[in-house]
């Protein structure tokens, strides 16, 4: 092997260094390329079809022109919210427990582990899970049976990343606290909670906006309803199941409804996912490695 | 002699405290309890998972009990007969996550490569967000966009230029509705992208400088700075967000079951119709008539379950052996 560079083999070289480059520049433009197409495709129709009828009027009949999805939009709320108030708590509980107590161990390990793989599980898998354990035994579909398959798909999000943000305190400051002789739990609860909450917050909101598209998981669960909610133990309208029903309908009045709360729920969606950003950006305690 | 007063009084001064502690009770209860709590809050994960395992293998005996393994290898679906099998199911699964792997792998590469080693600091972080807003993007959104704007485009642009220029490889046959296996894989594509992307990047950022500062010190140009010293260093692990995207696109329900035109056979082109494993659950499962139909859409979700676990397994272990655990978040 000659050690003098030939000129041929670095004009080669620099052209497939060339090619290379335009190859990740163009992959880059079109992945974003579809976004834009979708986002701007969406906002044009949304905004096209939306009024105010939408958010305070009852879905019609078709052939009637108008109404609104002003149930789905209640139904989906209450649907989430009950998702949250199951699911996060016990999502922060094992996050807790993988971090301040855990530690190194093979418990956690396998707990952190599970916890990847129950994340990858398909969400139509969730909602036969819930239909199995609740629908069944009950004779009848209902908000809460919806409100479980989310929750079971929030604990893994929000245990991840409540124990990675309780990784970024330092601790300094938890050896502070515990030398002062506050117990541990207390220690745990006002000290390393409350200086790890913006990130914990950030986790929450992303497992929210995560499930607050699911469709699949309400389809055998939630299954839809064409008036207002009444109570947890009956059908309940959700927007995503809504969109999906008016989306593959024939009719175009009801084309034109699904684009409308599509965007609705792409904005709730939207504006959660940058808040969290935003709110990140700041505030968190950095160092402690 | 003050030394030793000194010492007397920070005695008693301890005790004093140790004096008032003890009036408050100890805090060992509330601190076993706590942790008790805590460790209750993770078991819960494993206990989720074998819930739902047992759930489904009990509602779905009735189907294991009648056809066994052969369910896997029978491919007709005949309610009305009470027949059923789930190769077309399989076929079209195994089909649309392959063919939008093959669309998504090099892109989202490209894409990491790019946010990763090339792009200015500046871009960086826009690019990446935009990336990942793709993901935040509903299932159901992208189905509706697809059927109202990529299924006209496949119909009447891509779908006729594949078939005039590639029909001789034969995928491209037959008639061409815009709905079809190809179009589910192009969205499909589209939707496990940012997956891929972003733990790509991960495991490239766990790769460390002194590896592309060694490669460029011998004269190397960027492109083979990223071969050789990131590439090579971090293939296991792409290799194991490839596995992770599989996952997702295997799972993927609402979008693939809006435009793959739900047809249970084995598809004979790319144009043509097929049914995924996710999507004959979401469109048959309501409307199931008798217990043996029920119970072989929950054995599909059983399958679907199972195969998804052991995917994504195989895959964190493959990251998990690059990153260390290092990951910057969940994905």
């Amino acid at each position: 092997m000659p050690l003098r560079p030939s000129r041929a083999n670095v004009g080669r070289r620099q052209a497939a260094n060339h090619l290379f480059t335009v190859l990740a520049i163009l992959s880059t433009v079109l992945v974003i390329a579809p976004l834009f197409a979708i986002l701007v495709y969406l906002l044009f129709q949304g905004v096209r079809s939306l009024n105010l009828a939408f958010f305070t009027h009852l879905p019609r009949p078709v052939g009637e022109p108008g109404g609104g999805m002003a149930n789905s939009i209640v139904g989906s709320g209450i649907i989430l919210g009950l998702a949250s108030l199951l699911g996060i708590p016990v999502g922060i509980g094992a996050g807790i427990y993988l971090h301040e107590y855990g530690g190194g161990k093979t418990l956690a390990n396998a707990i952190r582990f599970t916890a990847d793989v129950l994340n990858g599980v398909p969400s139509i898998v969730m909602g036969i899970a819930a239909y199995s354990l609740i629908v069944v035994p009950q004779k009848h579909f209902s908000a809460f049976a919806a409100g479980v398959a989310l929750a079971i798909m929030m604990v893994p999000t929000v245990t991840r990343t409540t124990e990675e943000m309780l990784a970024t305190v330092p601790n300094a400051v938890r050896e502070a606290a515990l030398g002062l002789g506050i117990p541990k739990w207390r220690t745990v609860i006002t000290v390393s909670l409350k200086t790890a909450s913006p990130g914990i917050i950030t986790g929450c909101m992303l497992a929210f906006a995560r499930v607050a598209g699911e469709t699949a998981p309400l389809l055998f669960t939630a299954f839809g309803n064409q008036f207002w909610p009444t109570s947890l133990n009956e059908p309940i309208a959700a927007l995503p199941l809504q969109i999906f029903v008016y989306a593959v309908s024939p009719y175009d009045e009801w084309h034109r409804l699904a684009w409308a709360g599509a965007l609705v729920l792409i904005v709730m969606i939207m504006v959660s996912v940058t808040l969290v950003r935003v709110v990140a950006g700041r505030g968190m305690l950095k160092g402690g490695h | 002699m003050t030394t030793q007063h000194s010492e007397m009084e920070e005695a008693r001064a301890a005790s004093e405290i140790r004096r008032f502690l003890m009036q408050r009770g100890s805090g060992a209860v509330a601190d076993r309890t706590f942790a008790a709590l805590m460790l209750g809050c993770a078991l819960s994960i494993f206990a989720i998972v074998a819930l739902i395992l047992g759930i489904l293998i009990l509602r779905s005996r009735l189907s294991l009990h009648e056809f066994g393994f052969s369910f896997f290898l029978r491919s007709d679906w005949d309610p009305v007969r009470g027949s059923f099998g789930a190769v077309p199911f399989i076929w079209g699964t195994l089909a649309s996550a392959f063919l939008a792997l093959l669309i998504a792998v090099p892109l989202a590469l490209g894409v990491a490569i790019f946010i990763n080693e090339m792009c200015p600091r500046a871009l960086r972080t826009p690019i990446a967000f935009l990336t990942e807003l793709l993901a935040a993007i509903p299932s159901v959104v992208y189905g509706l966009w697809a059927i109202f704007v990529l299924v006209p485009i496949m119909r009447r642009s891509i779908g006729p230029f594949l078939k005039k220029f590639f029909g001789w490889t034969g995928l491209f046959h037959g008639p061409n509705f815009g709905i079809g296996l190809l179009t589910a894989s192009i969205i499909l594509a589209i939707m496990v992208l940012p997956v891929i992307s972003s733990i790509a990047r991960d495991v490239m950022k766990a790769v460390p400088n002194t590896q592309r500062e060694g490669v460029l010190a011998l004269g190397a140009t960027r492109w083979e700075m990223v071969r050789i010293g990131v590439l090579r260093n971090a293939r296991i692990g792409i290799v194991g967000a490839v596995i992770l995207g599989l996952g997702r696109a295997l799972g993927e329900t609402m979008a693939v079951t809006m435009v793959i035109g739900n047809h249970a056979a084995i598809p004979k082109s790319l144009f043509a119709p097929a049914y995924t494993l996710a999507s004959v659950i979401a469109n048959e499962f309501t409307e199931a008539t008798g217990d043996l139909y029920l119970s072989a859409l929950i054995e599909i979700g059983l399958a679907l379950f199972l195969v998804t676990i052991v995917v994504n397994a195989i895959a964190r272990l493959l990251v998990f052996m690059v990153t260390r655990g290092n990951t910057a978040r969940a994905v």
